[in-house]
Parts: C-alpha cells; structure tokens; sequence
C-alpha cells in the first residue's frame, strides 16, 4: 500500500492553532463541510493568506469560488497543502453588492490571477491591485456577469473579429530588436482544440505569451447549477475532460454530492468505480502521447495511429461496461449503474487480454518515442517549470508529478479502493517537457496494475453481494448552505468541485475546479525565452483539454 | 549480407520474384492497370458523359478535410480518420491543416459566442465548392448546453451546413455514414439550398444604432467586423 508512508508526514495544524494565527482577522466562522473556514474583511486578503502560506504551510491555492448572494458578494479562497492535501482550510471574502471590490490574492498566489479574472468575467467582483483585470473566458465586449444574480440572458451581445494588437512592440522599437506578433490558434493544429496564444516573437525566440482562452467556454457551471442532484448533473462532467477521461470526471461529482448528501457507497460499485476511471486514464493518457508526437513530429502516420489503436481497445473495453463510447454517464450518486456486463467471464478476460498486450506496447513506445534522439533533442531541457513555480500556479496531476512534486489525490486524499490496493506515484524529477512524458508512460502502467488488481477482487466476489447502488432518496435535498469543496485525481490532476446547496434540489452554486485551467497558466513560465518550436512541445506536455479549461 | 558492403548487382537468380509477380497477376501479358471498368469498355479508351457530372464523381471520391478540431466530437472525428474506421477508404482522406487546401469542413462540437466569428473566418477562407458536416448535437441545435448563456444554438446560424449527424457524440460509424451521404449528394450534383444565416460578420459601422451599439461605440471601431448575437431571437 503506498498512502503517504514514503514521505515526510507534514506537522499538521490544529484548528485552534489557526484561529490563533488568523486572530481577530476573523471576522466570523463559516465552516465548510471539508474544512474550517474564516470570514475575513476584504483588505486583509494578502495579509491572511501570506501568513497561512508561510506559517502554517498552506501553500496550494486550489480553488477560488465567486458567487453573490441577496445580499453580498463571496470570494472563498480554498487553501491546501502539497505535503497533505487533506488539511485545508477556506477564507471567505465577502464584499458588498453596491461595491464588490476585493483585495488581490496575486501577490501571494500568482494562480489567483486568472481565477479572479474568472470571478470577475462570471460573477462581477473587482480584485483591486490585480495586475490584469480583463475579462477571460467571455469576450471583451460582452455586457453584464452572467453568473450574477439578475443577469438577462436574452439580451444581444457583440463580439468582435479584430486583430490583435502587438503588445510588445512600443518598447521594443529600436534597431536592434525588432519583434513579430503572431497568434497561434483559435484554430491551429498545434493547439489541440480552440486555444488561442498570443505570442510576441524575437527572431525565433518566444518573449511573450498570453493564452487566450473561452473559445470553449460552455457554461459548464450554469448547466449544473439548473440540474436536480439525482441525475441531471452526471452527464456533463464527462464533457468537461472529454478524451476519455469522462468517469474520472464523474467521479469528482459522485465524491462531491455523496460527501454533501452522506451517501454511502456499496464497496463493490467502489471497485468497479477504480476499475472504470483507471481505464479511462489509461485512454487519456494514450491520446496524450499521440498528439504529442503528433506536435514535436508533426506525425499524423505513426506514432498518432498507435495511440489510436491502442484506445479503440479501451474505448471497446469501457464501451462493454458503460454502453457507450466516450459519454459513458455510468456513475450514480450511491454506485453505478449496471454490474460488469454478462457474461462476466467474457468481459474479464477480455480486459485482461489488454492488460497482458500492454507492456509490450509501452515498449514499443519507449521504442518510438523516448528513446528517439531526436524525440530527446526536442524534449530534454525544454519547457522547464521548477517545482516552486508550479505550486505558485497550481499545478497539478502529471505536470506537477514531473516536477518532482509528489502530490496524488488517489493516495493523499484517498476515495474509492484505492488505499487498499497495490500501486506507487510516480514522480520524475526533469522539470521538463520529457519528464511530464515519461511521468505518463509509467502512470499507464500504474493503471493496469490497479486494474489488475480490481479484475481478481472483482472475478472472486461472492454474487449474492454484488450491490452495484446503495439506497438513495429520489430527490435530494441537502440542508441549505452547506458547502463542501471536494477532489479527485482527474486524468489531467485534481478535479475538485465545490458546492453549495440552498435546500432545493439543485445546488446554489457549483464550481469546477479545473487542473488544465491551472497548468496551462504556467505555459508562460515554461515557454517565455526559449524557441517557438519548445513552446508548441510544452504546450503539448501540459496535455490540456479546453473543454475543462474553459468550462 | 551487412549494409557495410552495399550490393552492387544483382548475382542470385532473380527467378523468386518473377514467380510471385507472375503468380500474383496471373498468366500471359501483364494487365495490372487494366481494371474491370476497362474491361467494361471494350475497346475503345474513350467514355462519353457531361463534363458536370465526371467533376462531381471526381470531387464526390477525392475530399479534403479541413483539420478542425473544437470539442468533445473531435476525438470521436479523430478515431474516425485514425485506424479501424479509417475515412480515407471512402477517398476522403488525410486531413488539411489549413483551409485553404480544404474542401470539406467537419464541424465538430460546440460553438460559443467568442468562437462564432472565427469559424466564420475559417469557412470563408476555404475554396468553392465547399461543404460542411456538422457533427453532434451541438452543432444541430447547441445539444446539451442548448440553454447556455454563451453557446450558438447550432452551427447552422453561422455557416450553411449539408449534412446532419446526430449523436453525442455519433459513433465513427455515424460520422462515416455521414460522409459517404454527402459524397452521394456531391456526386448527384445536389446542393444545399440557400438558407438565411442569422448571424453574419458585418462592420460596426453599418448596424443599427440600438443601446447595445451605442454602448460599445467607444470601444469598437466603425470598420471592425462584428457579429451580433441575439440571443432572444434563437430557437
Ligand atoms: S454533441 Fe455532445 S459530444 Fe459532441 S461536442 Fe456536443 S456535447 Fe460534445
């Protein structure tokens, strides 16, 4: 069993220890299901959290959650630990409806710079001294905060279709440095989706980056906040990490609601429920790998293919147990919703074909990719993202593992069976584009020995316990204003949700915390100063999908 | 033999080859190009048929896909051309990174409001004749996010669309189905008719002075495209 033995146990803080250290900062207490929470006045922010960070240790910004109530505006800041992710704590900020303006948490965390551009874009609130209050997933030009109250959504909007300006170019104006603006994306191959970067250009050499995100901006959070708890909202995290990764992301709901509602869940469905969402890491990874290739190559033929192979097979297995391909909506909040399918033999065994075959796939990667010179020319020494820097952005799942931060929800803040099974974190210490590759390879082996080990627990269960669901009201109702922030090991890194229910049976407010919105904000760190052609690497490293990134 | 001392003729019976050739094309006289069609024929190279209709067989059997990928219906698209379905079979093949060398758009997944003008953008750099796919459900009607604040309710107001594929996503077996229909349209000559878009690119200067407008007048200039969404109107 790997459940944190390997490390350095973190000295934990004590709840009195922290009221000692917020002091008479606190304006109230307003604790959340996961942690204790304090209320705070809106200047104090930095203050706070700078001493949390440094002297208590809290030192991972998971989540900022905006929202507004009748009478006030919220920001809660969800602080954790690297070292041990179940410590956590919340500060809520709350500001006025007349003024909503809050101090910035920048400073302290450089994450907080495209989460309070998020809360402004959604929900309205000003960060004063932020660095670059822009709008971020919505459109310049858009009027209004369509996640505040009030908010018509029936009114017309305009968007505009205009060049980008080169942001660079005043102080760049002399002889001898003369410097090109070019946008990558929204639609370019290298960005995988609808990504759009504006890069600012010395010769070959990237000086600026700025992602520009929203292109995929879905209203995720809108979609789930009118959906009753029971069934409506399972579908739509499948479309937030859509390669595959849909039961991961079912499974981040799943923990959050039945943490919220205290339902249990039946030890067999928890079994299957590790099964499944490992297959669909194994998947997402593979594709990870294949359009990787795809950008440092440029090779749609080979490499890409064998990834493609690959996945059809799990796609097949996962397709055998949910009913469908990739929007698998198999979760229930208690369980699953069907046992493995009949004839069960069949199905076991056919996964277990797959298992067999794959280390001499991995071999064949490593065949293919890392142990390719050119594949190492290209990835060795590139796109650095040092570990300090990547807990300063939030970095999260392989990004954060290939950094050398050994930081795994599934074993940290275990859920489902995981903690009884046999299986290590990986963690590469290269910082850069190849580690995060190899960081994936090694977890796809990982996942088959989990899945393995699920298969015999699974082929031996005595049949008249098979309980796939336990007993659930048919509407639920949590009591008002309970909140709850909860995550799991998505494909990409920790898919946290936070919830708050206002005794109906849809949530008040529903919020995703998203691991490629956090990795991809580091992409200028890693790529500002190198060659373009690195930056296309990295940002295929990060392996972001901009469905989670823009929600 | 080692690659150190490259070979420089030929000195086995080159007997083996011969054989597999002869035993793979058959007796007598090598008629490898000479198809069944050719066959058909009979003597004479020549076919008769309306210029018209030997361009749409040829443009119906040799498409190019823009490569285009927006949501989750990308990775069923990618499986699609990737091994096992393989759309290049049914000559619609490799796809094209830049619109300009593409003659068919797949439009795979959710529009939003910030992404409408550029896909606009895209299909208009793309050569006549040109025709779209639209894959999913979002594309027919926004699909699940149908009630969004930010979401088009289907591709359909933006760009002319020839084909449907319903789904979510629609199996790679939906999406080649889909094809092959369009290929069979193309090959009939058949068109889309022209539908009423909605929503167009059009110059800040040139719309109607409503609150909306004069709100933003300071911000856009008068030649910049823009394009109004009004979101009450969508179905
Ligand atoms: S139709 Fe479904 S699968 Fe396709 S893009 Fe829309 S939500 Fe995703």
């Amino acid at each position: 069993m790997s459940t944190g033995l390997e490390r350095e146990p973190s000295v934990a803080v004590t709840e009195d220890e922290l009221e000692a250290l917020v002091g008479d900062r606190a304006l109230a207490r307003d604790d959340h299901l996961n942690a204790p929470g304090f209320v705070i006045r809106p200047d104090a922010v930095q203050d706070v959290l700078t001493d949390l960070r440094d002297e208590a240790g809290f030192d991972h910004l998971a989540n900022l959650t905006a929202q507004q109530y009748a009478d006030r505006y919220e920001s809660i800041y969800h602080l954790r630990k690297y070292a041990d992710p179940t410590q956590e704590v919340s500060i809520v900020v709350p500001t006025t409806t007349d003024d909503p303006v809050s101090q910035t948490a920048e400073p302290v965390f450089r994450t907080a710079d495209w989460h309070e551009r998020e809360a402004f874009d959604l929900v309205g609130i000003d960060y004063e001294g932020h660095p670059d209050p822009r709008r971020i997933l919505l459109p310049e030009t858009w009027q209004g905060h369509p996640l505040s109250e009030g908010y018509d959504q029936e009114k017309p909007q305009l968007v505009t279709l205009t060049e980008h300006a080169n942001p660079v170019q005043p102080d760049h104006h002399d002889d001898e440095s003369d410097t090109m603006f070019l946008n990558i994306g929204p639609h370019h191959p290298a960005t995988h989706g609808v990504l759009h970067i504006e890069t600012v250009l010395d010769g070959e050499t990237v000086v600026d980056v700025d992602p520009d995100i929203g292109y995929l901006h879905r209203c995720e959070e809108q979609m789930c906040q009118q959906g009753t708890y029971r069934h409506q909202i399972m579908p739509y995290p499948d479309r937030w990490d859509y390669v595959s990764a849909g039961l991961l992301n079912e499974w981040a709901y799943a923990r959050t609601a039945e943490d919220l509602a205290d339902i249990d869940v039946p030890e067999y469905a928890q079994i299957i429920r590790t099964m499944g969402a490992e297959l669909c890491r194994i998947a997402s990874h593979m594709l990870a790998l294949a359009t990787f290739a795809l950008d440092v190559y440029g090779d749609f033929t080979a490499i890409f293919q064998y990834g493609m192979r690959d996945r059809e097979v799990v796609q097949d297995i996962l397709e055998d147990l949910t009913g469908q391909r990739l929007m698998f909506n198999y979760f229930r909040l208690g369980g699953v919703a069907w046992d493995l399918p009949d004839p069960r033999e069949e199905f076991i065994e056919k996964t277990r074909d797959f298992l067999d075959g794959l280390p001499a796939k991995v071999d064949e990667y490593h065949d293919l990719l890392t142990a390719n010179e050119i594949f190492q020319v290209r990835t060795h020494d590139t796109g650095i993202l040092e570990p300090e820097v990547a807990k300063q952005y939030g970095c999260t799942g392989p990004v954060a593992r290939g950094s050398g931060i050994d930081y795994d929800i599934r074993r940290d803040d275990p859920y489902g069976y995981y903690d009884n099974l046999e299986w290590d974190v990986v963690t590469e210490d290269g910082c850069d584009n190849y580690s995060r590759v190899l960081v994936r390879m090694q977890e796809v082996e990982e996942s088959a020995k989990i899945i393995e080990q699920c298969l015999d627990l699974l082929e031996d269960w005595p049949e008249d316990e098979r309980t796939v669901q336990s007993n659930v009201p048919r509407t639920l109702k949590p009591d008002a204003d309970t909140e709850i922030y909860r995550s799991v090991e998505g494909a990409k890194g920790e898919l946290g949700i936070y919830i708050r229910s206002d005794g109906t049976d849809k949530p008040g407010r529903f919020k995703i915390r998203s691991p490629c919105f956090h990795n991809l904000s580091a992409l200028p760190e890693m790529s500002e100063g190198e060659y373009i052609p690195d930056l296309i690497a990295s940002l295929g490293s990060l392996d972001i999908v901009l469905g989670e990134v823009d929600r | 033999m080692s690659s150190e001392q490259p070979r420089q003729q030929i000195y086995d019976s080159t007997a083996p080859s011969t054989d597999t050739r002869d035993s793979r094309i058959g007796e007598g006289a090598d008629d490898r190009f000479n198809s069944k069609l050719r066959e058909a024929f009979g003597s004479t190279p020549f076919i008769l048929t309306k210029f018209d209709k030997f361009m749409n067989w040829v443009r119906g059997n040799s498409m190019f896909m823009l490569q285009f990928g927006i949501a989750c219906c990308s990775i069923e698209m990618m499986h699609t051309y990737a091994i096992k379905h393989d759309l290049d079979r049914f000559g619609a093949g490799v796809p094209r990174a830049s619109p300009r060398q593409a003659d068919v758009m797949i439009v795979p997944g959710t529009i939003v409001s910030k992404f409408g003008p550029r896909m606009k953008r895209v299909y208009d750099q793309m050569p006549e004749p040109k025709f779209v796919v639209g894959m999913g459900s979002c594309t027919i009607s926004g699909g699940p996010f149908q009630e969004g604040y930010n979401v088009v309710k289907g591709a359909e107001e933006i760009i002319p669309i020839d084909i449907h594929v319903p789904g979510c996503p629609p199996r790679p077996e939906a999406l080649v189905y889909g094809i092959a229909k369009l290929q069979e349209r193309i090959r009939n000559g058949e068109s889309t008719p022209v539908v009423v878009k909605p929503y167009e690119l059009e110059e800040f200067g040139e719309l109607p002075k409503d609150e909306l407008v004069q709100t933003l007048a300071d911000d856009i200039d008068e030649e910049d495209l823009v394009m109004r969404y009004n979101w009450a109107d969508s179905p």
